[in-house]
């Protein structure tokens, strides 16, 4: 069990990580606030199985945004008149 | 000046002959000649060609950056998982789905078809009923198009709302030029479509009724279930457009009784260039066909399928379907937030159904000062003050004419679109931006003036050529 939390920690960090990288603020705000949303929802599962389940879909997540986060990078866009305003 | 209500006012303008003509009632082109006649609010051009020279230099200082994006019932951006998921059908495996002959043509079928029970999944239906299109508007047109043709030999009437979106109404007034009786239901002042009304329009020879899901500019939802039942127990059937509803609010077929339905790809995160539509097998609905060909789509839709496109719709349906609620309840607390301080202004007037809503559309309107200006002021937001099929013309929206809006707020809404991708932060710029600049320019309105010192002004005699 302790082995399962340390993965899920180590999983949602990465998450957050990786998320935050993207180059488009929209997509990088989106990411971290439903990374934070998904786990808290789901912070008192103890059912073990679907804690597996859980891990395997966000491991999937975690390759998409890591694959997507290097698309965006290809085609950068200006930043948005919201991002230069809080630096 | 405007001290009486019953005062009327006489506006010189010196013509390009030098002949004195008056113009009526606009009080603010006093001092300006160049003013053309024939806009009916040139009152309120004067204004933001006023707020272009005095704000330009503080705009272009404050816009550094792209605008914000606050315009998502014209389109939505491409949610990355959905790319991700369409990638791999843009490079690798480019096989034709209809070919029956070779692996290639194997898995990008096996990937339609798994698009296509996405799609299905989503809407409670088999996936034996749902068709690839080019996006709504395709779907729109074959349905009402389709089915009217269809079942001309006895049927001959077919219904729909005032406020539905361009193509149906469009697709209507063809069907009328081929002999069809079209009735255009007016909607209530909400927007809302009456029963009453559509159970009495409802005629023996009625083949089709029409109603969109959540109008694209007001963001009413619109009863369908009951709809639903009332066609389905007048054997007529019952097509919606739900290119604005799909993976936002739930959608049963069956539940709802709904025998066509059309899907966008691009309303939901997904890509633009691909919709679904679909058709009841049990019982069945038949269509014909517009499109000639290979008989796709079973016949309905000739052409290849976009294997890549179709396999980002499903996508898409599937995160809408997983996400919904949690999406809902974000449009809600954005679009409650907005509300609240934008409405801490007067004279802001929320045009549709306040109960019946889908809050990631918010249609407001701004009394004194004329939507153009205000998004023309708003230049580091991408805001519509309407449909973006529409918004090159300076027309009024015919869905807020609909509702029976003036003919002055109709000139001075703005559509305010959220979505997945929207913080809470550009919310809240947004709101700040556009108290600022209504106050500008109601500052700039002489009949804003007008309005405070208590003159109604619908009661002022302006005085005729």
């Amino acid at each position: 069990m302790a082995s399962l939390r340390n993965e899920v920690l180590r999983l949602y960090k990465s998450l957050l990580r990786e998320g935050s990288k993207f180059s488009s603020y929209n997509f990088r705000m989106y990411a971290l606030r439903k990374v934070k949303d998904d786990f808290r929802e789901h912070k008192c599962e103890t059912d073990p199985k679907k804690i597996e389940a859980f891990l395997t879909f966000g491991k999937e997540n975690l390759d998409v945004i890591k694959r997507q986060v290097m698309v965006g990078n290809l085609y950068r866009t200006e930043n948005l008149v919201i991002e230069k305003k809080t630096g | 000046m405007f001290r009486s209500a019953q005062s009327v006012v006489n506006v010189g303008r010196v013509s390009s002959l030098g002949q004195m003509s008056r113009v009526k009632g606009y009080g603010a082109l006093l001092s300006k000649t160049d003013i053309p006649l024939n806009i009916p609010s040139a009152f309120i051009t004067l204004c933001s060609n006023r707020c272009k020279e005095s704000s330009n230099k503080e705009i272009s200082k404050d816009l550094e950056g792209r605008p914000l994006y606050l315009d998502a019932q014209a389109t939505t951006p491409l949610d990355p998982r959905v790319l991700d998921s369409m990638l791999p059908y843009l490079t690798s495996y480019y096989g034709n789905p209809h070919s029956r002959t070779h692996a290639y043509g194997w898995e990008s079928e096996k990937a339609v078809e798994k698009a296509r029970k996405q799609i299905a999944d989503l809407i409670g239906s088999d996936p034996k009923e749902i068709i690839f299109t080019s996006g709504a508007t395709e779907s729109n047109n074959i349905s009402v198009k389709g089915v009217a043709r269809f079942y001309s030999r006895s049927k001959k009437h077919v219904i729909t709302t005032q406020t539905e979106h361009k193509c149906v109404l469009d697709s209507c007034r063809a069907l009328e030029g081929e002999g069809f009786e079209v009735t255009y239901l007016p909607v209530t002042k909400t927007g809302l479509v009456d029963m009453e009304q559509l159970e009495a329009a409802i005629r023996p020879d009625t083949s089709l009724v029409s109603i969109m899901s959540v109008n694209n500019e007001i963001g009413v939802k619109q009863p369908i279930a009951e709809i639903g039942k009332l066609c389905k127990s007048r054997k007529v059937f019952f097509h919606t457009d739900a290119a604005q509803a799909i993976g936002k609010i739930p959608i049963n077929v069956q539940e709802m009784n709904i025998d066509l339905m059309s899907i966008s790809g691009h309303k939901l995160y997904g890509p633009k260039g691909v919709g679904a539509l679909y058709i009841r097998r049990r019982p069945r609905v038949r269509i014909e066909p517009l499109q000639s060909g290979g008989g796709q789509e079973r016949g309905i839709r000739s052409g290849t399928v976009p294997t890549a496109l179709a396999v980002g719709l499903g996508e898409a349906c599937s995160i809408s379907k997983r996400e919904m609620k949690y999406d809902h309840q974000w449009m809600e607390k954005l679009s409650n937030h907005l509300l609240k301080r934008l409405e801490s202004m007067p004279e802001v007037i929320r045009n549709g159904d306040v109960e019946h809503t889908y809050p990631g559309c918010l249609n407001l309107s701004f009394a004194f000062v004329e939507g153009e200006s205000l998004l023309m002021a708003l230049k580091d937001i991408a805001l519509s003050s309407g449909s973006a099929c529409t918004s090159a013309s300076l027309e009024p929206s015919y869905v807020l004419r609909a509702i029976g809006a003036d003919e002055d707020l109709a000139h001075s809404s703005i559509r305010f679109g959220f979505g997945r991708f929207t913080t809470m932060e550009e919310v809240e710029y947004t709101a700040q931006r556009v108290m600022k600049h209504v106050e500008r320019l109601r500052e700039m309105s002489p009949l804003w003036e007008m309005h405070q010192e208590g003159i109604d002004l619908k009661s002022i005699q302006w005085s005729q050529h």
